[in-house]
């Protein structure tokens, strides 16, 4: 889309003369999330929408127990140590951030005031500032106040590096600064066209000074509150066992109204997925499972005369196959899929599009993911609304042959394609999972009819994707031709998402293999690209720079798209629990209810 | 008898250093390392990591963190859970008593049901009751606790809506309904692990009994004129019990140790389930504590059995 237009466009909901609706489904069109588009539309100087929550319980409590199942507990209660989303969601329900995503991609505030707008003056046409304004009156679950120092503190906790703070990175780049008690300033180092990523979601959490000062840095793990929350949630700590169970209570001091609606939480940890879901859809004994990766038949049987039923939150999460551009099989310089080398087959464009058409992903999606996943071509996938509109994929052998034909590979004595003497034979590997291994039957299948041999190789998920230098099965090191795995998108703004795959973050001996950019895809433009979108503080641009990258992921076919996956979750008829594909499922706790 | 004992605790503290040993080189070889979940967190860089790994002391070489650890553990220190950053001994002593009070409930049961089952089946070998016993115990171990375990939630709690099969450890309720709660949601693991081990121990008991009930003396006890019921307890058990018993000393372990399929299908927040997570998290100072409390409780009970032997048959401790 034309800049001009864009701006007209901003210029026009601006007026009023055009619905904010209307705006952000025009730019899904062109392949823009919704939170991309608010947030267009906040710089642009409209203040983003607060969508009012549908919360009808006109008054506190009164709703009874609340009883989760997360069949991985929480370990941990602090949001800064979270070792994955069981420990954020656990610490979710006493901690609080400034404001959480909502599932149409909005910001809602949660202990902000409001959200900063340029109307509001809370951000800086340079996107070198925010001003959050703090909701006044807000207190802790031990009656003290919360002010801007334990903003800032917060910042200055997980900043430090000493900490050893998962949530490190978030607050790295930018300094905050207490304006007065109840408004902080970030400012940053560049301009930061996504502003709305310090105090906000699941790394957002704001941690009491008063408990915390005392083990910054070198002594964090020391810290008593680590495993005894005293945020200012909705509910109040009442006791943890790591992996087991998280309980709390209604918290009466709550600052806003109505809520919390239960009078008690339990978030119970342990066992599978499937018996999540059976506790939950079929007897009724929890009110909600988390993330129930299940396969969609045995799902739609428990929800056969059930008492609960599944529910869906579209993110951009993605499940992909990628190719190896380097040669997995020699080494240099004591490492094998080096930069230096090329790989024999893959290096080929003709050959990756021809493998790309081997992935049937409507098969995939009947046979494994059902309800649970969307057929997609591109690599960075957005709400529902989003398709870049200049891709597309498609499932088609013999044109894949015909490919292949013309690249040179004909189909020797046995079936199997060779050219100059070597075999079309490739190494698929992934982590071991259930749903991984039929889609590597899939693919299989196809490749054989297509005359390419794939080996399939599966790795225990614990070791597949591990740091561990030692071992040679790891994602990163990827000793495989082409492998399979998920990557979640963690946030609403794709520039974490997308930033892996520059040259720079190879993984490579050199770097002990924690680079990102596992497929060793080495592509100057793309690069640019993605240099160029960081600096931009023209967000209408940047987001079409950011388009552009996944456009040149699809063409130079460097991952093979296999399914947009989508968040699933198990409720009782008749909980109404507030989920978002751009957030933990806990974000939103304070406006889940009950219908009578 | 003393010196015996002190003989057999002399041998104890050895085996358990090598125990030690082993477990933890084994652990430091494994494959994975407890920050898995953050390499693929975009947002963590690898500094954070590193000093991570440099913190917890990942980064030594194997023989200077086994030191370090044998040194903590004699002064009572057993380190600290790397996922959960807690200390292990807390983590331990807050899953050991729904462990005991389950897996213990079960050993009992099947101790229950064993010892008279198989204790009279060995009285009439081939009568009907013997024939039956057999056959109930021969399904019994075939049958894995994973499918009995499942077969009984379908059975009472999804179509019967009798029983609860997440087993919680807090019940919202005092007193006496507290106590039938308890009863209540421990019945179907008990249950399964029960009649599971009462299986092979009743065939176990059976045979122990039979090789007994033919010897010569047992015949004369019954040739002066003893009767049936006194023979067999106090001439035919006490002998047929020193094997019994070495089985059973060598399974009370287990119940310190947890039920690991069991605790997983019914969410029983026990030891078992404790070690499963960690393994899965690579949590290695946690791994090596159970297993360590595991071999130390092997290495305790084999001495008990040891001195019971001595007890049911002096000529043992006086070899």
């Amino acid at each position: 889309m034309l800049d001009k237009e864009l701006r007209s466009m901003i210029g026009k909901v601006k007026d009023g003369r055009m619905d904010r609706r209307a705006f952000i489904q025009r730019l899904a069109a062109i392949g823009l999330t919704a939170p991309m588009a608010n947030q267009i539309l906040a710089i642009g100087g409209v203040a983003m929408a607060q969508s009012p929550a549908a919360y009808p319980p006109t008054k506190r409590g009164g709703g009874g127990p609340l009883k989760l199942l997360w069949w991985q507990g929480p370990t941990l209660l602090n949001p800064h140590f979270a070792t994955g989303t069981k420990d954020q969601d656990g610490s979710r329900l006493f901690y609080e951030p400034l404001a959480s995503w909502d599932a149409n991609g909005n910001l809602n505030p949660i202990l902000a005031a409001e959200i900063p707008s340029i109307q509001n003056g809370g951000l800086a046409a340079d996107a070198k500032s925010v001003t959050w304004k703090i909701k006044p009156g807000v207190k802790w679950h031990d009656g003290k106040p919360l002010t801007a120092d334990d903003l800032v503190f917060t910042w200055a906790y997980a900043s430090d590096p000493a900490t050893a703070a998962v949530s490190v990175n978030t607050y790295a780049d930018m300094t905050v600064e207490k304006v007065d008690d109840l408004t902080i300033r970030i400012l940053f180092k560049n301009p930061t066209p996504f502003w709305a990523n310090a105090f906000v979601g699941a790394y957002g959490c704001i941690i009491p000074k008063h408990l915390f000062a005392d083990y910054k840095g070198g002594k964090s793990r020391e810290a008593p509150n680590n495993l005894a929350p005293i945020g200012t949630g909705a509910y109040k700590f009442v006791e943890f066992k790591p992996g087991d169970v998280v309980r709390g209570e209604l918290n009466s001091d709550y600052h806003m109204p109505n809520r919390p609606y239960f009078d008690t939480i339990e978030m119970k940890g342990g066992g599978d997925a499937v018996s999540a879901a059976r506790a939950v859809i079929q007897t009724g004994e929890y009110d909600f499972g988390w993330n129930i990766q299940v396969e969609d038949d045995v799902l739609l049987r428990l929800e056969k005369g059930g008492k609960g039923k599944t529910i869906y939150a579209v993110g951009g999460d993605i499940e992909f196959i990628a190719l190896n551009f380097t040669d997995p099989n020699t080494e240099v310089d004591g490492e094998r899929s080096s930069l230096k080398t090329k790989h024999p087959i893959l290096s080929d464009p003709a050959v990756r599009k021809a493998l790309a058409l081997l992935v049937d992903r409507e098969s995939v999606k009947k046979a494994i993911y059902g309800r649970a996943g969307r057929t997609t071509a591109n690599y960075l996938n957005g709400p529902e609304q989003f398709a870049s509109k200049n891709t597309s994929w498609e499932f088609n052998v013999e044109k894949a042959s015909k490919m292949l034909d013309d690249a040179g590979w004909k189909v020797g004595a046995d079936g199997i394609r060779e050219k100059d003497g070597k075999k079309f034979k490739l190494l698929y590997q992934t982590s071991t999972n259930g749903p991984r291994q039929k889609t590597q039957a899939i693919v299989k299948q196809a490749c054989q009819k297509a005359g390419i041999d794939v080996e399939l190789k599966s790795v225990v998920a614990s070791v597949f994707f591990s740091s561990d230098v030692a071992n040679p099965d790891t994602y990163s090191k990827f000793y495989a031709d082409i492998e399979e795995f998920q990557i979640p998108m963690t946030q609403p703004d794709p520039a974490l998402h997308m930033k892996r795959y520059i040259s720079g973050q190879v993984a490579t001996k050199e770097n002990k293999w924690q680079g990102q950019n596992f497929p060793r895809y080495v592509n100057k433009d793309y690069d640019a690209l993605i240099a160029a979108a960081e600096t931009e503080t023209d967000p209408v641009k940047r987001a079409a720079l950011y388009i552009k990258c996944n456009d040149l992921l699809w063409q130079d076919t460097v991952f093979i798209p296999v399914m947009h996956r989508l968040k699933v979750e198990a409720a009782s008829n008749t909980l109404r629990p507030a989920i978002s594909g751009w957030a933990n499922e806990t974000d939103n706790i304070q406006d889940w209810y009950r219908e009578a | 008898m003393s010196q015996y004992i002190l003989r057999r605790l002399l041998i104890a503290v050895p085996s358990l250093l090598g125990i030690s040993l082993v477990l933890f080189v084994v652990l430091a070889l494994a494959p994975g390392d407890p920050f898995s979940e953050l390499a693929t967190n975009p947002n963590v860089p690898p500094e954070v990591q590193a000093a991570l790994r440099a913190k917890f002391g990942l980064d030594d070489p194997i023989y200077l963190r086994y030191l370090s650890w044998l040194n903590a553990m004699l002064h009572g220190d057993w380190g600290f859970s790397f996922v959960s950053r807690m200390n292990v001994d807390t983590l331990i002593l807050q899953r050991l008593p729904t462990t005991l009070y389950v897996i213990g409930s079960a050993q009992i049961l099947a101790l229950c049901v064993a010892i008279p089952v198989g204790v009279y089946a060995a009285t009439r070998p081939y009568s009907v009751f013997d024939q039956i016993a057999n056959a109930l115990a021969f399904i019994g171990f075939s049958l894995p606790t994973f499918f009995t375990g499942i077969l009984f939630i379908l059975i009472f709690s999804v179509t019967l809506d009798w029983l609860p099969f997440v087993y919680s450890t807090d019940i919202k309720a005092s007193g006496f309904r507290w106590v039938l709660e308890m009863i209540r949601q421990a019945i179907m693991p008990v249950m399964v692990l029960g009649l599971f081990q009462a299986a092979s121990m009743t065939r176990f008991v059976r045979s122990a009994m039979l090789d007994v009930i033919r010897l010569d003396y047992v015949t004369t006890a019954r040739a002066k004129g003893l009767g049936q019921a006194k023979v067999i307890v106090k001439h035919v058990m006490r002998n047929a019990m020193i094997p019994v018993v070495t089985l059973i000393a060598l399974q009370m372990p287990a119940v310190f140790g947890g039920a690991i399929v069991t605790e997983q299908i019914f969410r029983i927040p026990g030891i078992g389930s404790l070690l499963i997570s960690s393994i899965l998290s690579n949590d290695t100072p946690v791994v090596m504590a159970v297993t360590f409390v595991f071999a130390c409780l092997v290495v305790l009970f084999n001495l008990i059995a040891d001195v019971l032997y001595g007890w049911l048959d002096p000529r043992i401790s006086l070899r």
